[in-house]
């Protein structure tokens, strides 16, 4: 589904700033695959994932999604296939609209734009018993403006938007770090039903070890640019947070000075 | 003094035109768009010049409208495919468009009372002239018909899916990105609406007066700006519908305004100062609150 091979991306080349944010990463991902993304502060991993959305252009390395080589597609071509949550929850959505108007735009992703109506009321049929799913109280409040809303309804809503359109890839990237603790258990909570009610193939960024752990059913730890860790099926299942702790020292060659907030 | 305000209100609906392209880059699109200075007097060259050859009134502000999208497309271009700073985009088409008005008209000034061949000049208000109004009159009857049709048809057009999306562009373009928009597209589109209206106005204007000057758009940015934010402000942010009226109430509400102050005996050479301290006032207006709120605060915390 997704096969990513010999990407290099630098931020700033030539200057005092010029950082390689990824060092030749590959990785190939099946289809129905749901893959937990790991790795300290700086590891590269928005890169990675701002790569394959096409925010910007990789230096080196292609992207392949479902046979179609999207490497030098612009970023609101590729969206068509894809779902995004941000780590910002104010990244996801148009503040200013209405919550259905939000999910009128993102129900026409990769169709056609014209002088039809941006929404209709059989669309607003959808959207209730969709958002009746979430079971936030948002059915009710289909024009309320989504900047009136609170970060983990913003989530929600965002990830609805995301899967609305069944993409080929979902990427999440730290969807709850922003979240308080009980509202972003609902969140991944939502987000394993989701993925699964869809089938969905995933990316999902987190900086928490016990939920990278506790979700999907593969798990890649990246550090300084590289992928250095990559379980999956039986290994993956059985995973505990201090087997990982150990195969990450091995793996970095690194005394093991954590990011403490790996562990929290 | 009747006649004083039938003035202010025609010139208003006049410019409530220009004021609703303003909204659409300033509020919409989220971008001070300065190409307007020049586009408000392309309106009015172009009307002017096909005029006096001969064409028609209605056909004349067509085509002023198709010169504002003109300007429009550049500017958007500059921002989108260059990369260049809005503001600095705007600027730098609104100073070619000096010298293109320029040559467009042949001169600094063109009168409007006769055609090249010497008969009579027709403009869109004479229909109603002929009817008996005064020329304030006749023109607040077309300011009205024009902007009552243009609220309706702006009013459809940002509920269809392209609109919504200019509509969301402005707000958060990463997000529309993300839905598979291609933002270049929606702020080109916005930017050619707006100076497209802005024309319109020039050419309104233009006509109403019976003269285009290559000055007349010095200034009209504030203009605009003054009468979206006096709309604001007297009537409200609520509702699309609503925000498009108020916009046609504060562009009148505007040169009322400015008629008061000058019948009050404000010189006329002190007007762009005034507007501008307006507009500086209300666009501070929230950076006052705030001072207030926390000078109230420390004074209760010193007690
Ligand atoms: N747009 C950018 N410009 C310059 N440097 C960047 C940019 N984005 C990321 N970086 C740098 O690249 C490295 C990887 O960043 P990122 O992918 O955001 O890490 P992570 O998401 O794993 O915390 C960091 O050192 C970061 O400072
Ligand atoms: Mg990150």
């Amino acid at each position: 589904m997704l096969i990513v091979n010999g990407l290099y991306k630098t931020f700033n080349a030539g200057t005092v700033n010029q950082k390689e944010a990824l060092k030749n990463l590959s990785l190939h991902i099946e289809k129905g695959d749901f893959v937990t993304v790991i790795g300290g502060n700086g590891a590269g991993k928005s890169t990675f994932l701002n790569c394959i959305a096409g925010v910007y252009p990789p230096d080196q390395g292609c992207i392949i999604i479902d046979g179609i080589n999207v490497t030098k597609l612009p970023e609101h071509k590729r969206a068509a296939v894809m779902g995004r949550v941000f780590q910002d929850p104010m990244m996801g959505t148009a503040s200013d609209m209405g919550i259905e108007e939000n999910l009128a735009l993102a129900y026409r992703r990769g169709q056609r734009r014209g002088l039809k109506w941006g929404i209709t009321s059989r669309e607003r049929e959808l959207y209730k018993s969709l958002l009746k799913t979430l079971d936030l109280g948002l059915e009710d409040r289909l024009s309320t403006k989504v900047g009136l809303l609170s970060g983990g309804q913003r989530q929600a809503l965002t990830l609805l938007m995301a899967v609305l359109k069944k993409p080929k890839l979902l990427l999440l990237d730290e969807h709850t770090a922003a979240l308080d603790p009980r509202t972003a258990e609902k969140v991944l909570g939502l987000t394993d039903h989701l993925v699964k009610e869809y089938n969905l193939t995933t990316l999902m960024v987190t900086h928490n070890m016990r939920d990278a752990i506790k979700h999907g059913n593969r798990l890649i730890m990246m550090h300084d640019g590289r992928i250095i860790l990559d379980i999956r099926g039986e290994e993956k299942r059985k995973l505990t947070v201090e087997a990982l702790i150990n195969r990450f020292g091995r793996a970095s060659g690194e005394d093991f000075a954590f990011d403490r907030a790996l562990l929290s | 003094m009747v006649h004083i305000l039938s003035g202010a209100v025609s010139l208003g609906l006049l410019w409530a035109v220009m004021t609703i392209g303003v909204y659409i880059t300033y509020r919409i699109l989220n971008i001070a768009d300065l190409t307007v200075e020049g586009s408000i007097t392309m309106g009015a060259s172009i009307a002017a010049i096909t005029m006096i050859n001969g064409i028609n009134p209605y056909v004349s502000l067509f085509l002023a409208m198709l010169g504002g999208m003109a300007a429009g497309l550049a500017t958007g271009l500059l921002i989108t495919r260059f990369k260049i700073p809005p503001l600095l985009s705007g600027i730098l088409t609104m100073i070619a468009l000096y010298s293109i008005n320029l040559r467009i008209m042949g001169t600094s000034n063109l009168s409007l009372l006769k055609k090249k061949d010497f008969s009579e000049m027709n403009t869109v208000y004479t229909p109603f002239e002929t009817l008996g109004l005064d020329r304030n009159w006749a023109a607040i009857v077309v300011g009205l018909l024009v902007v009552a049709a243009l609220i309706a048809i702006l009013y459809w057009f940002f509920g269809t899916e392209i609109g919504c999306a200019i509509r969301a562009t402005g707000n958060n373009p990463n997000m529309v990105r993300a839905q598979g928009i291609n933002t270049d597209t929606t702020v080109i589109l916005g930017l050619i609406l707006s100076n497209g209206l802005v024309a319109i106005s020039g050419g309104l204007i233009a006509q109403s007066q019976r003269f285009a000057d290559i000055q007349m758009g010095t200034g009209s940015i504030v203009i605009g700006l003054a009468s979206v934010i006096i709309g604001e402000v007297l009537f409200g942010k609520n509702g699309f519908l609503k925000r498009l009226i108020s916009l046609a109430l504060g562009a009148v509400t505007y040169r009322v305004i400015i008629a008061l102050v000058l019948k009050m005996g404000m010189p006329a050479n002190d007007l762009k100062l005034f507007t501008a301290i307006t507009v500086a006032a209300a666009l501070a207006l929230p950076v006052f609150k705030e001072y207030l709120l926390t000078l109230k605060k420390s004074v209760r915390a010193g007690e």
